[in-house]
């Protein structure tokens, strides 16, 4: 009947009908179902200059290496306090403009971070302008490439106060004495990036992690004490800043190694900080709170790693401890 | 069908090899969950189908070299004879017909050494000496010139994207070789993909499918002019394209549709008039059956079409109706074009370098069918644990699977055709190409299938090893065959052969090139997924990493090296052509 053997026509027609029947079902339809997605209730949109941060993020490809989106299963808790769902991502993938589309930022390749919950985790400006223009100031192992293009040099005398100047170590400067202006491109994308924060969401989310092991399999929960590892926690959290041999950064972020209020004997002062952050000292960067991102048991972890480690001799913290200085922050803040 | 049947009856062996990684996995490859106990991973189907298929390569490489080897070993124990046969030649210098050598008693003897001399003295000592080809095909002087221009370019921008892929590869190890913003990673990654897909594979593949179109066909080329204009559009869309990619203008960073929509237009244009030309072509086919070549080529071209048509519809890219979008084109942009095209020429140039017909038409006719309607599938194993639906994953985990269905089908047919001639391949240096091919087709399907469980996208996805997987199939497959076609018609249409010593290093330097390419990123890779199973701080996979980026980036240089051997071998092949390139070009 229709001959494909013989008949280019019938042959050419049936294979891009059945093709494109097949590409509506499983594309087309699906698609256009779940872009009608409704955003969250706690989701805002994007500013202006967020979403001017968005373009430049699409403009230099951030999505070749940095993916957004937390997959359901227990390696990415570390991304996001919950999976990621379709609202997630109403505002955030929209048509660009009449060239472009909307951009392609749930990404396919992890080469660095995942960017999902960036802004509650590195919620600090100076810190991301640091590493856009050369990551490694910060994190010495990274492979980032640096965005000087988005910054410019300027003398002293021409920098006007309205202007962000970024403290780069010596070293990242090329023997140049003059200032590091941030340009509005640069502070654009920080804006974007610093808005990237998961939404809460009420009552517990649809989707949950699946485990990565059978729990309770073996007798490794007996051997090993339990509670969280101090050392990852403190890499993970407050290396980037801190830096790995707790000495911080000159202009930017304090040592910890040696520092008086770590090594202080009562450790009010310290967990006070870690819970509702820090900017009492104009040569040092403004440190973001972490009450709402690290449980008492995570406090405590690492503040006795980082009072033991370095040349630090204090002594260990208790999740007990930091509860109670947590519930003394509330009733005061409530009065 | 019936063919399949009987072809199974035939080689039960061939099939069950075949078969085998399928067989061992198949048991508990749907079932599969992600609670493994992190001792057995090694265990786990997909890991251990994967470690099954690289040893196949492994093996035929093993077996490619033992038959190189022992050609060598077998002329250093010969070479004692040399001066036996100097005393035989000196006597039969001085020999003279006695006048009774005809029916006499005396029994035959070769004093002139005439049989024994013959190829122990290949013309250069490191390679096999291979056959000339005998066969030269009088082709049309314009289709040979779009033929061999469609090539060059495509040859340039294998040169040019392979260059730029280098040098990001580089990046990884050295993340400030430059800080310039037109040189940054993020923005020259694309424009590496894109040149060698839409520069190199897709004009390689069109020019060659001129010849097979005009050849099977029985006929001349419906109109040479539309060649032209494909050929521009199609290289002024790659030209304009990087522009603007390393400019910062690209379409949202999606995979392969980083170029904008004007850009993308030119080329989906090209298309539209490569198909137009191919289409009247066949239509005025000389002959009553298409031949299955054509059905892929015709087939690849209309679906792409509509691909791309679908992949740049801008109201349904919205939210993750954009990622569902993504999904679907980027694997069909691979599936439908490169693939199903590629399969295509293969089923001409295969068996024609081997002077016989293809083993079962109908396996190539079952391969067709089930390749659309498997392949369209299967987009979403993109994504797996992604936010879009799970149903759309379980689709396209289980046609992942059932892509073994033409994979198998299309890998026996190449094989069984090659059965009996394997001597052939020692003696030729087209089919090492497509030897490494077929095997890479089998062997990088099979495992694409794999990753796509449950499990192995578990420890593999976003990891490098998705940059191991893609090379071995875009590279492994697609360009091994491009090279294996180009090397078997531009002689045979220009009349001049490239330089055999240099076609071997050519295959061998992208050969162990692309072996030491993908096997650092799976080893890294797998070691990357596993860091971050385990829970340890992200900048870990970063810096364990390092030596396998050092790997690929030897690698990498190994590859692009053979690029240029290529590009010198088709310099060779087209420039001092004895009856004429340049009458053709005049």
């Amino acid at each position: 009947m229709l001959n494909f053997h013989k008949n280019h026509r019938n042959l050419v027609v049936t294979s891009l009908l059945v093709f494109v029947g097949l590409s509506v079902l499983i594309a087309v339809v699906p698609a256009s179902e779940i872009q009608r997605t409704k955003p969250l209730p706690s989701m805002k949109d994007f500013s202006k200059q967020e979403r001017a941060g968005l373009n430049v993020y699409v403009a230099e490809n951030c999505v070749a290496c940095h993916t957004q989106q937390v997959r359901n299963i227990e390696m990415d808790n570390v991304w996001g306090s919950r999976p990621s769902m379709p609202s997630d991502y109403y505002f955030s993938k929209k048509r660009l403009d009449f060239w472009r589309q909307s951009p392609s930022i749930l990404g396919s390749e992890r080469t660095g971070p995942d960017l999902t919950n960036i802004g509650k985790r590195q919620a600090g400006k100076e810190w991301h302008l640091l590493h856009l223009y050369n990551p490694r100031i910060v994190v010495k192992e990274s492979i980032m490439p640096g965005y000087p293009w988005l910054f410019e040099e300027k003398d002293a005398s021409q920098v006007s106060s309205d202007e962000v100047v970024v403290a780069v170590p010596e070293q990242f400067r090329k023997g140049s004495s003059r200032k590091i202006v941030a340009t509005q491109k640069a502070l654009d994308l920080v804006a974007y990036l610093l808005s990237l924060k998961q939404a809460d969401i009420e009552g517990e989310p649809g989707i949950k992690f699946i485990p990565a092991k059978k729990k309770n399999t073996g007798t490794d929960s007996q051997t090993q004490p339990s509670g969280p590892d101090g050392a990852t926690l403190y890499t993970n959290t407050c290396g980037a800043c801190h830096q790995a041999d707790g000495k911080g950064l000159a202009g930017a972020f304090p040592p910890l190694a040696g520092s008086t209020i770590v090594n202080d004997n009562d450790p009010e002062l310290m967990i006070k900080i870690i819970l509702q952050g820090y900017d009492a000292r104009a040569e040092y960067a403004v440190m973001a709170p972490f009450a709402d991102m690290l449980n008492d048991d995570e406090i405590a972890a690492i503040a006795t790693h980082e009072r033991s480690s370095w040349g630090n001799n204090a002594p260990a913290i208790t999740a007990e401890m930091v509860k109670k200085i947590r519930e003394s922050i509330k009733t005061i803040s409530q009065k | 069908m019936r063919k399949f049947i009987e072809c199974t009856r035939q080689q039960p062996i061939m099939f069950i090899v075949l078969l085998l990684p399928f067989l061992i996995t198949s048991l508990n490859a749907f079932g599969q969950s992600t609670d493994e106990p992190a001792g057995s991973w090694m265990l786990s189907p997909g890991i251990l189908g994967t470690i099954i298929l690289i040893s196949i390569v492994l093996l035929v490489a093993a077996l490619i070299g033992y038959y190189k080897v022992s050609t060598l070993v077998d002329k250093a124990m010969n070479s004692g004879s040399d001066s036996t046969l100097d005393a035989r030649y000196s006597s039969a210098s001085a020999y003279k017909l006695k006048g009774d050598e005809l029916g006499s008693g005396i029994p035959a003897q070769d004093n002139k050494g005439v049989v024994t001399a013959v190829s122990h003295r290949p013309e250069n000592p490191i390679v096999d000496e291979k056959k000339t080809t005998s066969i030269s095909l009088d082709t049309p002087p314009e289709l040979r010139k779009v033929i061999l221009w469609y090539m060059g370019a495509s040859a340039f921008w294998l040169i040019f994207g392979t260059l730029i892929g280098q040098y990001v590869g580089m990046k990884f190890v050295w993340p400030e070789m430059d800080t310039i913003s037109w040189l940054s990673f993020g923005r020259l990654r694309p424009v590496h993909t894109n040149t060698v897909f839409w520069g190199w594979a897709s004009l390689t593949m069109i020019g060659l499918g001129y010849f097979v179109v005009a050849r099977t066909s029985n006929t001349i080329i419906h109109s040479y002019k539309l060649a032209w204009r494909g050929w521009w559009l199609i290289n002024l869309s790659v030209l304009t394209g990087n522009i603007f990619l390393m400019a910062g203008i690209n379409n949202g960073g999606g995979e392969y549709r980083e170029y904008i929509w004007p850009v993308a237009l030119l080329f989906a244009l090209g298309l539209i008039i490569t198909f137009i030309n191919f289409y009247k072509t066949i239509a005025k086919r000389k002959i009553s059956e298409i031949y299955i070549s054509n059905w892929y080529l015709l087939g690849g071209l209309v679906w792409t079409i509509k691909l791309a048509t679908i992949g740049y519809l801008p109201n349904i890219q919205n939210g993750l109706g954009e990622t569902v979008i993504q999904g679907y084109y980027m694997h069909q942009g691979v599936g439908m074009w490169f693939m199903t095209f590629t399969l295509g020429l293969v089923y001409y140039y295969l068996p024609s370098s081997l002077n016989k017909p293809i083993y079962s038409y109908s396996l190539g006719v079952l391969a067709f069918w089930t390749q659309m309607l498997f392949y369209t599938l299967i987009g979403t194993h993109h994504f797996i644990f992604s936010p879009l639906p799970w149903w759309l994953q379980t689709v396209a985990i289980v046609f992942s699977a059932g892509m073994f269905i033409p994979v198998v089908a299309g890998t026996t047919n190449f094989l069984m055709t090659m059965r009996g001639s394997w001597n052939e391949i020692s003696k030729s240096y087209v089919l090492p190409f497509f030897l490494v091919g077929v095997i890479f087709y089998f062997v990088g399907s099979t495992q694409g299938s794999f990753q796509a469980f449950r499990f192995t996208n578990y420890v593999w996805h976003f990891t490098d090893f998705n940059v191991a997987h893609s090379h071995m199939t875009m590279y492994g497959i697609i360009t091994f065959i491009l090279w294996a076609c180009v090397y078997a018609i531009v002689p045979k249409i220009t009349g001049r052969e490239p330089k055999q010593l240099f076609v071997g290093i050519h295959f061998w330097l992208a050969f162990i090139g692309l072996f030491a390419y993908m096997i650092s990123m799976m080893a890294g890779g797998t070691f990357k997924g596993m860091s971050w199973i385990e829970g340890k701080p992200f900048i870990e996979s970063v810096i364990l990493m390092k030596p396998f980026w050092v790997w690929r980036a030897i690698g990498g240089s190994l590859m692009f090296l053979s690029h240029l051997m290529f590009a010198y071998n088709f310099y060779l092949m087209v420039s001092k052509t004895k009856t004429g390139l340049k009458t053709a070009t005049a």
